[in-house]
């Protein structure tokens, strides 16, 4: 027992590994379980604010009745998923069809054992971080594909001939994108494919990848962004399933709890490819302004800024319990949204606690830069209409692959002419 | 032993080798054993990840990457995708002939052979040194770019751009035989 706890507490004074790294089983099971339970969380989130922005959008309410502004309006669709009937077709390939989900569900959940929330708030370090995310998450191609085939159907098999078309067709744009991130990590040697160590190396160059070798940092992430999108099957590119067309193409036949499982695999998906473009150009974990602001003052002030947000969303929360309808009717739903709002009130108050702020900050960070490309998901959605599939070829194949291609070149050589210039400032340089 | 294996050695070795090893091995009798080829496209899928996470236990995380990236995730998609396009029931009806058994049996009984002499000269560290070597895990990327591209280390660059030259001409072929008019 005192071996036990001994084990447990050994990891703790270690502020310099993750739990993978120091090889820790206990630290890697709760950070696995705390991934595990904040992504299915960031998921029914994301379920909620997709409906709710999006009908603001097209000047609706969105849901309203569930809950307080229909807050439990995901827990309900959840339920109701649950309890469905699970069909599955007569002339479906049944064990290909019973396997499919799962093989989306684990590519979209195993790349977040890379991730880094922050310089040790990640599950492992691995040496070949991007290279694991960007392999595993093509995985998911294959639950689509056969997804779409056992379900012995027209409209599933013509979704997933699409979707398989478009993300073999766009891993490759953002492959190039990421290459060429990566070459950027390489000058001033350390260069790594670790998600951690690329992190590292923007701290240490003090820019973020994107506004490195300006313009070519910020062509490599217009690729990804607009690659990433597509990879995912999101609208402006979700023809796989576009509904006015293939009812909702490879997962048509799917009811109950197998389509709830694409539809968090979907959303997964959507954070991980998120935070893979966090990661390699928008400097992770890092607070803006790492560099320019340093010093203990402005290290303070930025560190109260995770609390104070969710203080500001809780005032926001209690300012809508006045504003709701006096009715009787409406009496529950303004002591949820009093409640709603005293959770998030209290949440910022742990995080603005002494010994809590230093530790959350980096979570923080990540999280909110995660958060801004969520919305642009949404925003993408409210906004664009659908690529027709000739278009979205000509898109993948004669834009992004080019542009990608010469990308590389430019920054290989911007990057060695770089180095040359400090070579030859050190005098290190002969001819 | 490096100093990072030292500080944390790895866990669970044999049980993790013979885990992959049997995955990989039924994966392997799946292959040829379905009638139905999408079946045996699935269990080739998995052989394949299965024998990327040899390819861990041996240090050899890029080479790991690069498998999963490229035959299970590219090649075997692509398997998948042509196979889905043929009408599975007629292939399904169709007897399955296999006239090869002679060929069969002698290049499976020279594989044992050969096996078995590689174990038989092992134990005597002809063949492969004793025991296990360990490299630095971290080496692996930094170890396959100086073979194939340092110049003065790179034994391996002259075979890759040759490996790469003949891609590319499949890959120009391959736009020719598909396009009817260029």
């Amino acid at each position: 027992m005192n071996d036990l706890i001994e084990y447990i507490r050994s990891y703790l004074g270690n502020t310099t590994q993750t739990p993978g790294a120091a090889g820790n089983f206990f630290w890697v099971t709760v950070y696995i379980l705390l991934v595990f339970v904040g992504l299915s969380v960031a998921v029914i989130a994301m379920n909620w604010l997709e409906r709710k922005i999006l009908a603001h959008m097209q000047v609706r309410l969105g849901p309203m009745r569930v809950g307080p502004h229909g807050l439990l309006q995901p827990i309900a669709d959840a339920l109701k998923l649950l309890l469905k009937e699970d069909i599955i077709p007569d002339g479906a390939d049944k064990l290909v069809f019973w396997i499919a989900p799962f093989i989306v569900v684990l590519a979209a959940f195993t790349v977040f054992v890379v991730v880094p929330f922050g310089p040790t708030s990640a599950i492992t370090d691995m040496n070949i971080g991007i290279l694991f995310m960007l392999g595993v998450s093509s995985l998911s191609v294959l639950g689509i594909v056969t997804a779409g085939w056992a379900s012995n159907s027209h409209y599933p098999l013509i979704g997933a001939l699409r979707s398989s078309a478009q993300m073999v067709s766009y891993e490759v744009a953002m492959g190039l994108a990421v290459v060429s991130a990566i070459l950027m990590t390489s000058l001033g040697d350390h260069g790594t494919l670790s998600m951690i160590g690329i992190v590292e190396a923007q701290k240490a160059d003090g820019i973020w990848f994107l506004f490195k070798f300006f313009p070519l940092g910020l062509t490599a992430f217009t690729i990804f962004a607009i690659a990433m999108v597509a990879e995912t099957n999101r609208a402006p590119f979700d023809l796989p399933e576009a509904e006015s067309e293939l009812t909702a193409g490879f997962h048509t036949e799917y009811s109950g709890f197998r389509w709830s499982l694409f539809f968090l695999a979907e959303y997964s998906a959507m954070i991980a490819v998120s935070s893979i473009a966090v990661t390699l150009w928008l400097g992770g974990w890092l607070r803006p302004f790492p560099n320019a602001l340093s010093g203990p003052v402005w290290d303070q002030v930025f560190s109260l800024i995770p609390g104070l947000t969710f203080l500001f969303l809780a005032i926001l929360c209690f300012y809508n319990t006045a504003r709701m309808p006096k009715h009787p009717l409406f009496k529950i739903q303004t002591m949820g949204l009093a409640g709603f709002g005293a959770l998030l009130a209290l949440i910022g108050l742990v995080m603005l606690a002494p010994g809590v702020r230093e530790h959350i900050q980096n979570v923080f960070w990540f999280s909110a830069k995660v958060a801004a490309f969520m919305y642009l998901y949404i925003w993408y959605r409210g906004t664009f209409p659908r690529y027709r599939f000739d278009q979205l070829m000509k898109v993948g194949w004669k834009v992004l692959l080019p542009v990608g291609l010469g990308l590389l070149i430019l920054t290989a050589i911007v990057g060695m002419r770089t180095e040359l210039l400090a070579d030859i400032r050190q005098g290190a340089w002969r001819p | 032993m490096n100093p990072q294996l030292a500080s944390n050695p790895p866990v669970a070795t044999p049980f993790f080798f013979y885990l992959l090893a049997a995955v990989m091995i039924i994966g392997g009798i799946l292959v040829i054993t379905r009638k139905n080829a999408v079946h045996s496209a699935l269990a080739l899928i998995t052989t394949l990840l299965a024998q990327a996470g040899l390819y861990l236990m041996l240090y050899a995380p890029f080479v790991a990457g690069v498998q999963i990236i490229l035959y299970a995730g590219g090649i075997m998609v692509l398997f998948l995708f042509v196979i889905m396009l043929i009408s599975i029931e007629r292939n399904m009806k169709e007897r399955q002939f296999n006239k090869q058994w002679l060929i069969g049996i002698v290049a499976a009984a020279a594989l044992g052979g050969l096996f078995i002499a590689v174990y038989t000269t092992t134990a005597k560290g002809v063949l492969f040194p004793k025991g296990r070597v360990s490299y630095v895990e971290g080496g692996n990327t930094q170890g396959v770019a100086s073979l194939l591209f340092d110049m003065h280390a790179g034994t391996y660059m002259f075979s890759f751009e040759i490996a790469s030259l003949l891609l590319l001409v499949a890959i120009i072929g391959a736009v020719v035989m598909a396009k009817k008019r260029i």
